[in-house]
């Protein structure tokens, strides 16, 4: 074998996209054209990171044969010049570059832009606008937080490092004991991997949060509570007391919710109630509240589509100017109502995590699908597209959930486009056919 | 099509009228995250063990005998808006308290969703009412 591709390569710094915790300090060791080891990964990480390997697909596949990227190029803007309600949806698995060409895409043929927020914490978005969002980043998190509330969510499982890197465990500048000067709770219907690691556990009763939450902002401001909410959300009031008490009483507190709040029943209202019990206990204390982000650059989704549209998802351009209205615009509905005419999908799944309905319809319309791996989405997509993953092997900006802004550095070469690239083929043919600007002319975004 | 009296009739029926009709019993279920599911989906959503995940469903040990399932049985969950057939398995780690049950995000918990988004965009997609049969498969 060749020596050259053979010798170990060490890239430092190197970041993880995973989940939203985008940590930025992996040491990936890289032989030939395999990462071998992960170093400072986590379970996830490691998974992420030691799985990507050359894939043997073709670049692109039209209608189930393999096509050369200019073939498929041509054939994915014809499908969306000339669909009449097309939706583009995805995106928070690729970069903020690839992201905003992917909402040009959108302006130009007058459908909707939309991410995997909308089915994730869509909600939390809609409660943002409503009651605002006292925030901090993970970095005061580190080095301030003496009280920690994760509340719908099991960081264990779905954020394996946050806890040690960012929240519960690391000695900060007010902290410098680490956990033993943390108050650590976990409020949940199940009693979770994330359970042995908090101080205090309550098992809550499903469809409960809207109430917990409710009774919580009551009693910091000392209302009276019937002594009944024991029944209704199975923890006592004195326990409720005492949380309360807690979260009035620290020095600085941080409230993670997870989609526990925002996939149950009552949605927006939930997070919306936990927005406000963070919001009152500015009264008392230092307190924040974030939501715990899912996939590697959702965070990043949000902030490209709201600099460009004004909002964070379910966009309608359709009349050359933005318009927000969830349930209407965003992905899971257009579908499931069988609006949606053409679909263009950027790294994600619709197939694995939609409803039924929206599947089905999804199967029904021609769609492009760009993605790095197979996926149910990409195997029934009329064009898809092979990508290089972003963070392996595609630079870029990805947005941690704090919305903090990292840089990849990317490991290995890869064989197949960027998303970005793919996207900006597509966005100056779908010009090209609309006969908007000259046949070279610059892009939306400003660049050739 | 599914309507909104259909979801309210479904909800309406508790475990106890279930159980009178003969037909199994209600449980809340809730889909969510596992280390598994996270890990696995990175080497292939067709993988076995992928699936073999996304396909499981957990329940409190007595809730599983209540029923009359052995682990590693398949069952048939129904919600308002559709059904699935998976493996029912006993929660050995004691997550779950009696009438909740646990599915990994995946094929069988979309299929368990409901479509409409109440206006959010987002189907309810945890704490969703089923109902939990045994598939007596010879």
């Amino acid at each position: 074998m060749d020596t050259q591709t053979d010798a170990l390569r060490v890239i430092e710094n190197a970041t993880c996209t995973f989940c939203g915790c985008v940590c930025d300090d992996m040491v990936l060791k890289v032989q030939g054209d395999r990462i071998v080891e992960a170093k400072n990964a986590c379970v996830l990480g490691k998974a992420w990171f030691l799985n990507h390997h050359p894939e043997e697909r073709p670049v692109a596949v039209v209608k189930g044969k393999p096509a050369s990227l200019d073939e498929a190029v041509e054939q994915a803007a014809e499908i969306l010049v000339n669909a009449r309600y097309p939706v583009v949806y995805g995106l928070s698995d690729t970069t903020c570059e690839a992201q905003r060409v992917a909402v040009a895409i959108a302006d130009w043929i007058g459908g909707c832009v939309d991410t995997t927020t909308s089915v994730c914490h869509g909600p939390s978005g809609m409660a943002f606008q409503g009651v605002g969002e006292v925030t901090c980043s993970l970095g005061e998190v580190k080095n301030r937080a003496d009280l920690i509330v994760f509340w719908g969510c099991n960081p264990a499982e779905s954020h394996p490092r946050h806890m040690t890197r960012y929240s519960t465990m690391p000695r900060g500048l007010f902290v410098p004991k680490g956990r033993k000067d943390r108050t650590v709770v976990l409020v949940d219907v199940r009693r979770t991997k994330t359970a042995p690691a908090a101080d205090i556990f309550l098992q809550i009763k499903p469809r409960k949060d809207f109430e917990a939450l409710w009774a919580l902002r009551a009693l910091i401001k000392g209302v009276p509570v019937d002594p009944k909410l024991e029944e209704e959300t199975g923890i006592t009031l004195t326990q409720w007391q005492d949380l309360a008490e807690r979260l009035k009483s620290c020095k600085f507190g941080v409230l993670f919710f997870g989609m526990g709040l925002s996939m149950t029943r009552g949605k927006h209202l939930n997070v919306e109630a936990a927005l406000a019990l963070a919001r009152d206990l500015n009264q008392f204390t230092k307190f924040y509240i974030k939501p715990m982000r899912g996939h590697g650059n959702v965070t990043g989704a949000d902030n490209v589509v709201s600099w460009q549209t004004g909002y964070p998802f379910g966009v309608n351009l359709a009349r050359g100017y933005p318009r927000f209205n969830p349930g209407e615009y965003t992905t899971a509905d257009l579908l499931a109502r069988g609006e949606a005419d053409a679909a263009l999908i950027v790294a994600s799944d619709p197939l694995a995590n939609f409803s039924q309905p929206a599947r089905e319809h999804l199967l029904r319309i021609p769609y492009v699908a760009l993605d790095p791996k197979e996926t149910p989405t990409t195997r029934h997509a009329t064009v898809a597209f092979t990508t290089a993953p972003y963070g392996i092997s595609v630079a870029g900006t990805v947005y941690r959930m704090d919305d903090v802004p990292i840089r990849l550095r990317p490991a290995l070469p890869s064989p197949y486009p960027s998303d970005e690239e793919v996207l900006r083929r597509l966005e100056r043919r779908i010009r090209q056919l609309l006969g908007i600007g000259s046949e070279t002319g610059t892009l939306i975004s400003g660049q050739p | 099509m599914v309507t909104k009296a259909d979801v309210q009739t479904f909800r309406n029926l508790n475990a106890e009228t279930w159980q009178c009709i003969g037909m199994a019993q209600t449980f809340v279920l809730i889909a969510g995250r596992t280390s598994r599911q996270g890990t696995t989906l990175n080497e292939s959503k067709f993988g076995s063990e992928y699936l073999e995940e996304t396909q499981t469903l957990w329940m409190h040990v007595q809730d599983l005998a209540a029923l009359g399932v052995e682990p590693g049985a398949r069952v048939r969950v129904r919600s308002a808006w559709g059904q699935a057939e998976v493996v029912a398995q006993a929660d050995k780690r004691g997550e779950l308290p009696r009438g909740l049950v646990f599915i990994a995000y995946g094929d069988a918990s979309s299929r368990l969703m409901g479509a409409d988004t109440h206006g959010t965009g987002m189907p309810d997609s945890k704490g969703i009412d089923v109902i939990i049969e045994p598939l007596h498969t010879k």
